[in-house]
């Protein structure tokens, strides 16, 4: 479904953030990214959402190849992909009920799925109360959680999940967890970057360790070992 | 498709209504806007009005021997009249030459005494002739000296276009000075007009710069992102098209009678009222489609993530 075939991305002038890094993610598939801080997760998951072009190397997303993919057309690849951002990326004009219906409206949800689904999905992450506050108007999980409620709104192929539980507590971060595994077995990619160890080590999933820039490990079972 | 629509006038709306300030900084910059292109347009007319009454002013005299016969000077005004060249000829007999100057001069005893002195009329029977271009007096001036019977040619003691001709040109070529003049004014305060709401939009745009690129990441597509930007600049040039009617609603209706003393004949608030579908149109044109341009302009660069 996804394949990252020798990609490397240098920064200008001369960092280096991915290098020659090659993987395979079958449908269904949850996996997680690991790696310190500055080993490429983010850039990695940049690539995949053509945010950004690999230096070298190429991206396949369902037998297609991303780089090839013509601008007017990368929309259609998006919506298929709900991500949560590590610095949440919410509209800050909108609110919190909008910043979600948004991703709905984007693919052409009807008024009626829209007003049935994002009421559902606000009390799943618990921000009900929050709904017509802005995200200047709220903390950082309630950020976090406003943004991993857009990903999985409307029920995109992928979820890609860059350090989703970051500014967390621990009871929040359990939910968000057993969120994804429940999105995951319902059939969806989940692609979880983060340097959570106990997520990592309780999850007991296939774990890809990247250390500047170059993937190190590959295990079905992984472990958070840096 | 209209559900599409709907989406993106109400996110329009409401990105317009929320971001109260700088909305208001937009009309307030297209008031300007609109104020100083709806000014062209009546400045125009008002130095179209001061252009023509000073060529009307304009005429050259020719003055017939105190013998000439009225029949005779007639017949000399049919033949100008024929002439294309020639836009109007007065006949000015020497009893009208006669009260004009009484009427122009009763104040000046002395001229008034000079007058009773010479007991009788001095004043010489005259055609006054108006041309439609300045160029043309002199045409009309060789058709009196080459064309004119020998006959009729003697009854003319003198035809003042020579004296006055340098005045002649000097007028004709300084209303068409004050029209190049204002035509270039026109085209760099439209440009200046243009830069300066662009700039606006651009500003406007480029403050929610991040919310496009998020915008893009979520998928929308770019007629989503772009949508409720044109509506909020058709929002703002359409208030600010409205402000401006009701300005200059106001100013002509309040400097009409003003400049009318000032200018006779000018009647400013009947022209803005006679004009009033095309100052709308000037105005909608302006700040909507200005809006609506300048935003699409802004908006591009912002669409290639």
């Amino acid at each position: 479904m996804i394949k990252f075939q020798n990609i490397t991305k240098i920064y200008p002038p001369n960092t280096t953030a991915l290098e020659n890094v090659s993987f395979e993610i079958k449908p269904k598939e949850f996996v997680s990214i690991v790696g310190r801080s500055g080993a490429g997760k983010t850039t990695l998951l940049k690539l995949l959402l053509a945010e950004e072009k690999p230096t070298k190397g190429r991206i396949f997303f369902d037998g297609q190849d991303v780089l090839k993919i013509k601008p007017g057309n990368l929309p259609r690849l998006r919506r298929r992909i709900g991500a949560v951002f590590q610095d949440y990326k919410l509209l800050p004009s909108k609110t919190t009920y909008e910043n979600i219906a948004y991703a709905m409206e984007v693919i052409g949800a009807t008024d009626f799925q829209i007003s049935r689904d994002v009421p559902e999905v606000l009390e799943i992450v618990g921000l009900s109360e929050k709904a017509n506050n802005f995200p200047a108007e709220l903390s950082g999980g309630e950020k976090q959680r406003a943004a991993i409620a857009r990903a999985l709104i409307h029920r995109p192929d992928i979820i890609l999940a860059d350090e989703p539980t970051g500014n967390l507590d621990p009871y929040h971060t359990s939910d968000i967890i057993q969120l994804l595994l429940k999105i995951q077995q319902l059939g969806t990619i989940v692609i979880l970057a983060t340097h959570n160890k106990e997520i990592i080590n309780s999850l007991e999933k296939r774990v890809i360790t990247l250390e500047q820039g170059k993937a190190i490990r590959d295990e079905e079972k992984g472990r958070f070992i840096l | 498709m209209l559900t599409l629509l709907k989406r993106i006038i109400r996110s329009g709306w409401l990105s317009f209504r929320r971001q109260g300030g700088l909305s208001v900084a937009t009309i307030f910059i297209m008031i300007m806007v609109i104020s100083l292109v709806t000014f062209l347009f009546l400045f125009q007319n008002i130095t179209q009005f001061l252009i023509s009454s000073l060529q009307e002013k304009v005429d050259i005299s020719v003055y017939f021997k105190e013998e000439a016969l009225e029949e005779e000077i007639l017949k000399v005004k049919e033949e100008l009249t024929q002439i294309p060249e020639v836009k109007e000829v007065k006949y000015v007999s020497q009893e009208q030459a006669l009260a004009k100057f009484i009427q122009r001069h009763k104040e000046s005893s002395v001229l008034m005494e000079s007058l009773k002195e010479v007991g009788e009329n001095p004043l010489l029977a005259s055609l006054n002739i108006s041309a439609r271009e300045a160029s043309q007096y002199a045409r009309i001036a060789n058709f009196l000296d080459d064309t004119l019977s020998p006959s009729l040619k003697n009854l003319i003691e003198k035809v003042d276009y020579y004296q006055r001709k340098s005045v002649i040109e000097k007028i004709f070529s300084l209303t068409a000075g004050i029209n190049r003049g204002g035509i270039l004014l026109i085209i760099i305060l439209a440009l200046v007009a243009i830069l300066v709401v662009f700039n606006q939009v651009r500003l406007a745009i480029y403050s929610q710069r991040e919310e496009l690129t998020i915008q893009r990441l979520v998928g929308a597509s770019n007629w989503f992102i772009r949508g409720p930007f044109l509506v909020q600049g058709a929002i703002s040039g359409f208030l600010a098209t409205l402000f401006c009617l009701l300005i200059f609603t106001l100013i002509c209706w309040f400097f009409s009678p003003k400049l009318e003393i000032l200018f006779p004949g000018l009647n400013l608030f009947g022209y803005f009222t006679g004009n009033f579908g095309i100052i709308l149109l000037i105005q909608i044109f302006t700040g909507v489609g200005l809006g609506i341009v300048s935003s699409l302009i802004a908006i591009r660069r912002y669409l290639e993530i």
